[in-house]
């Protein structure tokens, strides 16, 4: 981030004729640069390599179980794993988990947002309560998750005297989708709060008097005015979403997100080549989707928003 | 178009701050109304009563002889102007004055045609397709005006609708908003806390103070026969000359000097029974130059030499400022007006006293001069309670 915020700069700088900078100001920048230039290095050296280094593994065949077969196949692993059928199955299973429970969790989020605006009394407590799902470490619960659903011990099974809510494959996935919505709604929440802040009083108001019910006064001015979060919410919980391992690891082991099977491949199989390339796909995947969102509906840049993640 | 009563309106915030107590006025249809006073004063909780964006704690609110009370604010058939002029910033000009149109389900080709009118009434015709985000402050309070006369309401309601705009700016809209309302003939409640305002738009005027209704009528009465200490204060620029004074065997003993009460008053003191102490009120424009005026002319009234601190030459007019001697009037009411003028904290030895001259006056700063004041325009003020005992109302 901190590469694309200052590049412009020097572009624009460069095409007008020169703005003559004083010796201060030069040496100002100058300093500014040398500053900055450690945390750079090794952010670049952190995030960059390991990018870089898995896009060159994923070019080989490279399986550890037989290391001397390794070589140079450049896009063969590519096209093994985008012919493979596991593949577009997992691929298919973790973009209809992404949708599915970034819908819900995009109405549920507005619902808790709006709430949580319009309550003025244990407004702090209202928050802190409802952030609490999302200050659980995921594995954890995940794993409450599945002893509530477990046949023979959970709470939630004997509640609803359903024995196999992890085994059934439809009721297993809304399992896992209601897990996840739990998990990230109040991340939802808080982010679409912000930006109901940005709407002013004023402009309901105005709207109430032009005749708008709550429903139209919602439709037509809050959300047009803080569209701009909601891309940003709905852009960070998609690429999240899209990620998901935990969840589905814990609850439901045999099905395979994109993220599992690449796991699967890559620490389990030991099968370094395609389990990179698994992991440049998601990468691939994970951009276009940030694509997308920023150049078709115009999201701002997030950077400028609250960026907490995980 | 609507004829609005207030009956014993009463705003109570729930957390027990009383905005406004028991307003009851009636605003007549197609009049256009101000409401004026101190910022605090219950101006614009008095107006979203109307509008029905606050809820009325006790009184009732009527429109067109229907009480509205339990209303929400779209079944009012009433626009506002805010302030910040609350445009939807993600829709265009055209769209933004279409709003109230779109909302109601009025055909396409009516929004059409009603937006190009209004749009050509205000002057916005270039602009309909600008989004507000890129128009000056003018341009967006216009489209703010446009959006409320686009629907044909029963009354506007307008909120400080101009203080956002720069002072010359503010003088223009002023009289192209006053030729507006006379134009379309629509009931208007229109707050501010700007007395010009106030006295130049305005059919009436309602001078609010602390949430109590002080005066209600038309700007010239209210400047002649204010009721009381506060809106004698409030209206009029430069304001009221206020001092301390002792009435005594129908003459009054004043830092500008002793002089008898002319008849006229002297009836309305003695039916008003005032007490020995009062406060003295006396407007600018009501002093002049002693060696301008003849003998005759100078029997009804009395004179003071003081010299000039300060003289401020206006071309048609000079305003000369005098220091004269003695304690300050004080009361409440003055130290509120002085509050909400900024003017609370500047010491001052004596009082001051602002006098608009002619401009033939050979008037100096730092000269001494003999001033004639008009006995029988002055006003006397009870300081226990800021009544006026000369309202001859
Ligand atoms: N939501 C609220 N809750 C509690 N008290 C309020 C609320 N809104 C306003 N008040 C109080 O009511 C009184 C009147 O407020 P109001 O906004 O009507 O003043 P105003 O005359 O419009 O002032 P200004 O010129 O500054 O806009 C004030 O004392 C204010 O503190
Ligand atoms: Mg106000």
């Amino acid at each position: 981030m901190t590469e694309t915020a200052v590049k412009p700069a020097p572009a624009k700088a460069a095409k007008k004729p020169k703005p003559e900078l004083s010796e201060g100001k030069r040496a100002e920048r100058r300093l500014g640069w040398l500053l900055c230039a450690p945390a750079a290095l090794v952010m670049v050296a952190v995030t960059g390599w390991p990018i870089i280094y898995s896009v060159w593994l994923s070019m080989q065949r490279y399986d550890l179980r037989f290391p001397n077969q390794s070589e140079f196949v450049f896009l063969d692993n590519y096209i093994t794993v985008l012919g493979s059928e596991y593949w577009w199955t997992a691929f298919g299973l973790t973009t209809l988990i992404t949708v599915v429970s970034v819908i819900i969790e995009l109405v549920l989020g507005m619902c808790l947002a709006l709430i949580m605006h319009r309550t003025i009394v244990g407004r702090g407590l209202v928050r802190t309560v409802s952030l609490i799902p999302y200050g659980i470490v995921t594995v954890v619960a995940a794993f409450s998750w599945r002893y509530a659903w477990d046949d023979k011990t959970g709470y939630l099974s004997a509640l609803l005297s359903s024995e196999s809510a992890l085994i059934d494959q439809t009721s297993a996935f809304f399992t896992v989708v209601l897990a996840e919505v739990w998990k990230t709604t109040p991340f939802m929440a808080l982010l679409l709060m912000a930006g109901l802040a940005l709407v002013p009083d004023d402009l309901l108001r105005a709207a109430a008097m032009d005749g708008a019910g709550p429903w139209q006064r919602f439709t037509k001015v809050i959300v047009p005015v803080m569209k701009p979060a909601i891309l940003v919410a709905l852009l960070f919980r998609t690429l999240d979403a899209f990620r998901i391992f935990d969840n589905l690891f814990v609850l439901t082991p045999g099905t395979s997100s994109v993220s599992i099977q690449t796991y699967n491949n890559l620490i389990k199989g030991l099968n370094l080549g395609i389990g990179s390339t698994m992991s440049v796909l998601i990468f691939i995947t994970v951009a276009i989707i940030a694509f997308l969102f920023i150049k078709v509906f115009g999201t701002a840049a997030p950077g400028s928003d609250s960026g907490g993640k995980r | 178009m609507a004829e609005i009563v207030l009956d014993k309106v009463t705003k109570r915030y729930p957390d027990g701050a009383l905005a406004v107590s028991e307003a009851d006025f009636t605003i007549a249809d197609g009049e256009f109304v101000i409401l004026v006073g101190p910022s605090g004063c219950g101006k614009s909780t008095t107006l979203n009563m109307i509008a029905g964006l606050e809820d009325i704690s006790d009184g009732e609110l009527r429109i067109d002889g229907q009480r509205v009370n339990e209303k929400a604010p779209k079944d009012r058939d009433i626009a506002m102007v805010f302030q910040s002029y609350a445009l939807y910033p993600h829709m265009s000009v055209r769209e933004n004055m279409a709003f109230p149109l779109r909302l109601a389900k009025v055909d396409d080709k009516v929004v059409r045609q009603k937006v190009e009118e209004a749009a050509a009434t205000l002057d916005l015709t270039q602009h309909l397709d600008r989004k507000p985000g890129n128009l000056s402050g003018g341009q967006r309070q216009r489209v703010a005006m446009g959006r409320a006369i686009v629907r044909n309401p029963k009354a506007f309601l307008m909120d400080e609708p101009l203080s956002n705009l720069d002072a010359k700016l503010r003088v223009q809209m002023r009289t192209s908003l006053s030729k507006l309302q006379k134009q379309l003939g629509t009931t208007t409640v229109y707050v501010t806390h700007d007395q010009t305002e106030a006295m130049t738009l305005g059919d009436r005027v309602v001078v609010l103070r602390g949430g109590i209704v002080q005066q209600i009528g038309s700007p010239q009465f209210l400047y002649e026969q204010p009721s009381n200490l506060f809106v004698a204060g409030f209206i009029g620029s430069p304001s009221m000359n206020f001092l301390p004074a002792t009435l005594a065997d129908n003459e009054v003993n004043s830092p500008i000097g002793k002089f008898a009460l002319t008849d006229r008053i002297r009836s309305l003191v003695e039916a008003a029974g005032a007490p020995r102490e009062v406060i003295l009120g006396i407007r600018p424009e009501h002093f002049e130059d002693a060696r301008l005026l003849d003998e005759s002319a100078k029997s009804g009234g009395a004179t003071f030499t003081a010299s000039v601190d300060v003289l401020e030459s206006m071309g048609s007019d000079k305003y000369a400022y005098f220091t004269v001697e003695g304690d300050q009037a004080t009361s409440q009411e003055l130290e509120e007006l002085a509050a909400d003028s900024g003017s609370a904290d500047v010491p001052d030895r004596g009082s001051q006293v602002v006098t608009r001259l002619s401009a033939a006056s050979e008037a100096t700063q730092g000269g001494s001069l003999e001033v004639w004041f008009d006995a029988d325009k002055v006003q006397l003020f009870d300081p226990s309670n800021g009544k006026n005992l000369t309202y001859s109302g």
